[in-house]
């Protein structure tokens, strides 16, 4: 493609023909504050914080949607466009319910950060009529306060194009423009799948997760509970940004400390039961695949995948694969196993679980399939970010803490239960055991690493050829990425055995619930890939990197679990989906 | 103003659904006749209840949200049945100076609706209109093709008994 050559405040840059005037300025280095812009997601040019001057150009143009041509001339700061930004946040903030001592976004919200870098010094400079709205708290992961919202529309199209989900909208016009549901119905009617990519979207305090850390607390101050802890793969490579540590840091050591000097009991890790649930999954495929019964068989960890197949595809239910998740498998395993072995009554044993995930909430709440009939798996799931509520609320210092080790007996995971928290890792995780035990040979060092399922593509395929079998394989992460994938099968244009599904674009690592970073991140960062890369480096330093040599694995089937696939195993591991309706 | 949604009970009948699943059956698969789908639904229907807007969502292939944003932006569409008496007050500028805002007022107070709204017996709908061009006879208000032209708010309810008892 050919470029086109343009001055930004009098600098020449080079760029490529249908650039942006953002992509252009940030080419010659200069910074345009944008809100509503948020790369490949919602390009609409709507908020006009991202205004610039174009010599010639009749008013102000939105930057982040408007093209460059040859010769153009572009002022980024000149007093007119510092004015204009000026006045559009004056008038956001005349609409805006400004709590910000009290707003769980305060310190990491975009509009605030705007306001103090453009020096808006009266806040209620036009005050007029405001808009009124009840906080929507109904559902079991999140709550919206319209009040908060600046109408940039980044979480309607997460929603919708992201996620085809397309539960919440732009309703109403003029100044009742408000973000709801169809009929205003409360987001725990609609058919919504709880996979918080909207709140990730958010750049204020309009969406956030249903804040659980004060139950927690409680249970952590209850000296009658022996309160557990388990943290997903995904965790410990994300949790150190909100502590200032460099993106794609790996904080294992220091999180295990955090969570002990918080008061648990029990410091677990996730990726001992990721491992288990690769034991069960992988020989739940081969038996299905050597059955050619229920194919494709489709992976079950990612709860927001979970609830859109049970709303949007009920006829490829019997596709699931009936493996409780990861997190399921260890409060399952937390409430039986570990219960008997320690001598605790499972009614004492309070499970937490730290996930990247706001389905992860949802999830804990289907009390359908329980390890123990009457108690609930999961007693609480924290976000990522509730973690790190809990740790600054406790005073404790993160950056100094000293590397501590998880616990016994659910404190190893291998490399293969790491990946999990990648997109392709789950598959790539069942197909170092899946190998193995169909061919009864050892995957060395060379050739453990499946590259074909790496990577943040929406979609990959692959075809391994494995014992004689050629099997098909595809990873779709993001909603519509499935979608597509779903559609695919269900016309009979692809044909695959084995499929893994994440709800979240590039899986856990950009889950609903991690740190949430600005757009002026998102848009120059593959925050995706970054995290992700931290997780393959973790997988490599592992000593084991396959799930069934994990030795804490092995003790539990030997001592309790019998074998993949046994009685006890269907009892507690397994589970069933309900097909649900959309309207 | 937020558009308002009927609680009245959806009571449309089998050959209405005929006639719009016909509507739909031409339409689909081009998603751009959303607004002529809806614009004949609501002819079909008198408005734009869940039931209706589920039907067209899936019969469309849209989410149901996209129709519900599009018929609360447009003030074509409404949310509300028409009663069996539709009452329509003028709020063009010469009735609003002469007082017909207080007309409207009455008119709600009486019936215990909101502008836009249907009587919860379905027989009294209110609305406020722009111009109907009888200035003269300000304020003004009709009900169904009936005109009351220079009403003062205490002749509201003998009029709205005269329909009530007939």
């Amino acid at each position: 493609m050919s470029n086109v050559n343009v001055k930004v405040n009098g600098i020449e840059v080079s760029v490529p023909a249908g650039s942006t005037v953002l992509q252009a300025a940030r080419a010659a280095g200069v910074e345009i504050p944008t809100l509503c812009y948020l790369k490949e997601i919602n390009e609409i040019g709507a908020c006009r914080i991202c205004v610039a001057e174009v010599k010639g150009a009749r008013s102000l143009v939105a930057s982040c949607v408007y093209p460059v041509n040859e010769g153009m001339e572009i002022s980024t700061n000149t007093p007119k466009v510092i004015e204009s930004r000026k006045t559009t946040l004056e008038l956001l903030l005349s609409n805006h319910k400004k709590e910000c001592l009290s707003c769980v976004r305060s310190g990491n919200c975009e509009l605030q950060k705007l306001c103090t870098d453009y020096g808006i010094e009266d806040a209620h400079k036009y005050s007029g009529a405001m808009t009124h709205y009840a906080i929507d708290r109904s559902a079991s992961h999140m709550y919206r306060d319209n009040e908060k919202c600046i109408l940039c529309r980044r979480c309607v199209a997460a929603c919708s194009n992201v996620q085809a989900v397309s539960v919440i909208g732009a309703n109403d016009r003029g100044f009742d423009t408000h973000i709801s549901s169809a009929f205003e119905k409360p987001l725990a009617e609609t058919s919504c799948v709880s996979c918080g990519q909207c709140i990730v979207a958010c750049p204020t305090g309009a969406l956030s997760e249903r804040d659980d850390t004060a139950k927690v607390f409680e249970a952590l101050n209850d000296p009658t509970k022996h309160v557990v802890v388990q943290t997903a793969p995904s965790i410990r490579v994300a949790l150190g940004e909100e502590f200032g540590c460099e993106m794609g840091s790996i904080v294992t050591g220091k999180m295990v400390a955090a969570l002990r000097r918080l008061g648990f009991d029990k410091v677990f890790d996730t990726n001992f039961s990721a491992d288990l649930t690769i034991m069960e999954e992988a020989n739940e495929f081969i038996q299905r695949y050597t059955k050619k019964e229920n194919l494709p068989i489709i992976t079950s960890c990612s709860p927001g995948w979970i609830k859109y197949c049970e709303y949007y595809f009920p006829e490829m239910i019997p596709n699931l694969s009936t493996c409780k998740s990861p997190q399921g498998m260890f409060g399952s395993v937390a409430k039986t196993y570990y219960a008997q072995k320690m001598g605790i009554d499972p009614k004492d044993i309070y499970v937490v679980a730290i996930m990247p995930c706001t389905a992860k909430k949802f999830e804990a709440e289907r009390l359908d399939h329980t390890a123990v009939k009457g108690l609930a798996d999961i007693d609480a799931v924290l976000t990522t970010r509730e973690l790190a509520r809990m740790i600054k609320k406790e005073g404790i210092l993160f950056n100094l803490l000293p590397d501590d080790t998880f616990d016994a007996p659910f404190g190893l995971g291998s490399g293969a239960g790491t990946i999990f928290g990648a997109t392709g890792g789950v598959m790539e995780a069942a197909l170092r055991t899946a190998y193995e035990t169909l061919t009864k040979e050892n995957l060395d060092d060379l050739h453990i690493d499946f590259n074909d399922v790496r990577g943040t593509e929406g979609v990959k395929e692959a075809t391994y050829n494995i014992a004689g079998n050629e099997i098909h394989v595809a990873v779709a992460s993001g909603l519509a990425n499935a979608e597509k994938v779903l559609k695919m099968v269900k016309n009979g244009e692809k044909h695959y055995d084995f499929i893994e599904i994440m709800a979240c674009p590039g899986g856990c690592v950009n889950g609903g619930g991690q740190p949430i970073q600005p757009a002026s991140v998102r848009n120059n960062v593959d925050i995706r890939a970054v995290r992700a890369a931290a997780l393959y480096r973790d997988d490599k330093s592992l000593p084991v990197r396959k799930s069934h040599e994990n030795p804490d694995i092995k003790q539990i089937y030997a001592e309790y679990l019998e074998k993949p696939g046994s009685h006890i195993a269907h009892e507690i591991l397994h589970t069933g989906y309900i097909a649900r309706k959309k309207y | 103003m937020q558009k308002k949604i009927s609680k009245i009970p959806f009571k449309g009948t089998a050959e209405q659904e005929e006639k719009l699943k016909a509507v739909i059956a031409e339409c689909k698969g081009d998603k751009s006749k959303l607004m002529h789908v809806m614009q004949q639904a609501q002819g079909i229907y008198g408005y734009l209840p869940y039931e209706v807007q589920v039907m067209i969502a899936e019969g469309m292939d849209v989410p149901l949200e996209k129709v519900y944003g599009v018929s609360t932006f447009y003030a074509q569409f409404s949310l509300s049945p028409k009663g069996a008496y539709n009452i329509s007050v003028c709020l063009g500028t010469a009735c609003y100076v002469k007082g017909s805002q207080k007309i409207l007022d009455k008119v709600c107070e009486e019936l215990g609706v909101q502008p836009g709204e249907c009587s919860s017996d379905g027989m009294f709908s209110v609305e406020a209109c722009r111009c109907i061009g009888a200035c003269g006879l300000a304020p003004v208000f009709t009900v169904n093709d009936e005109v009351y032209g220079k009403v003062t708010p205490e002749e509201i309810p003998g009029i709205l008994a005269k329909y009530r008892n007939g």
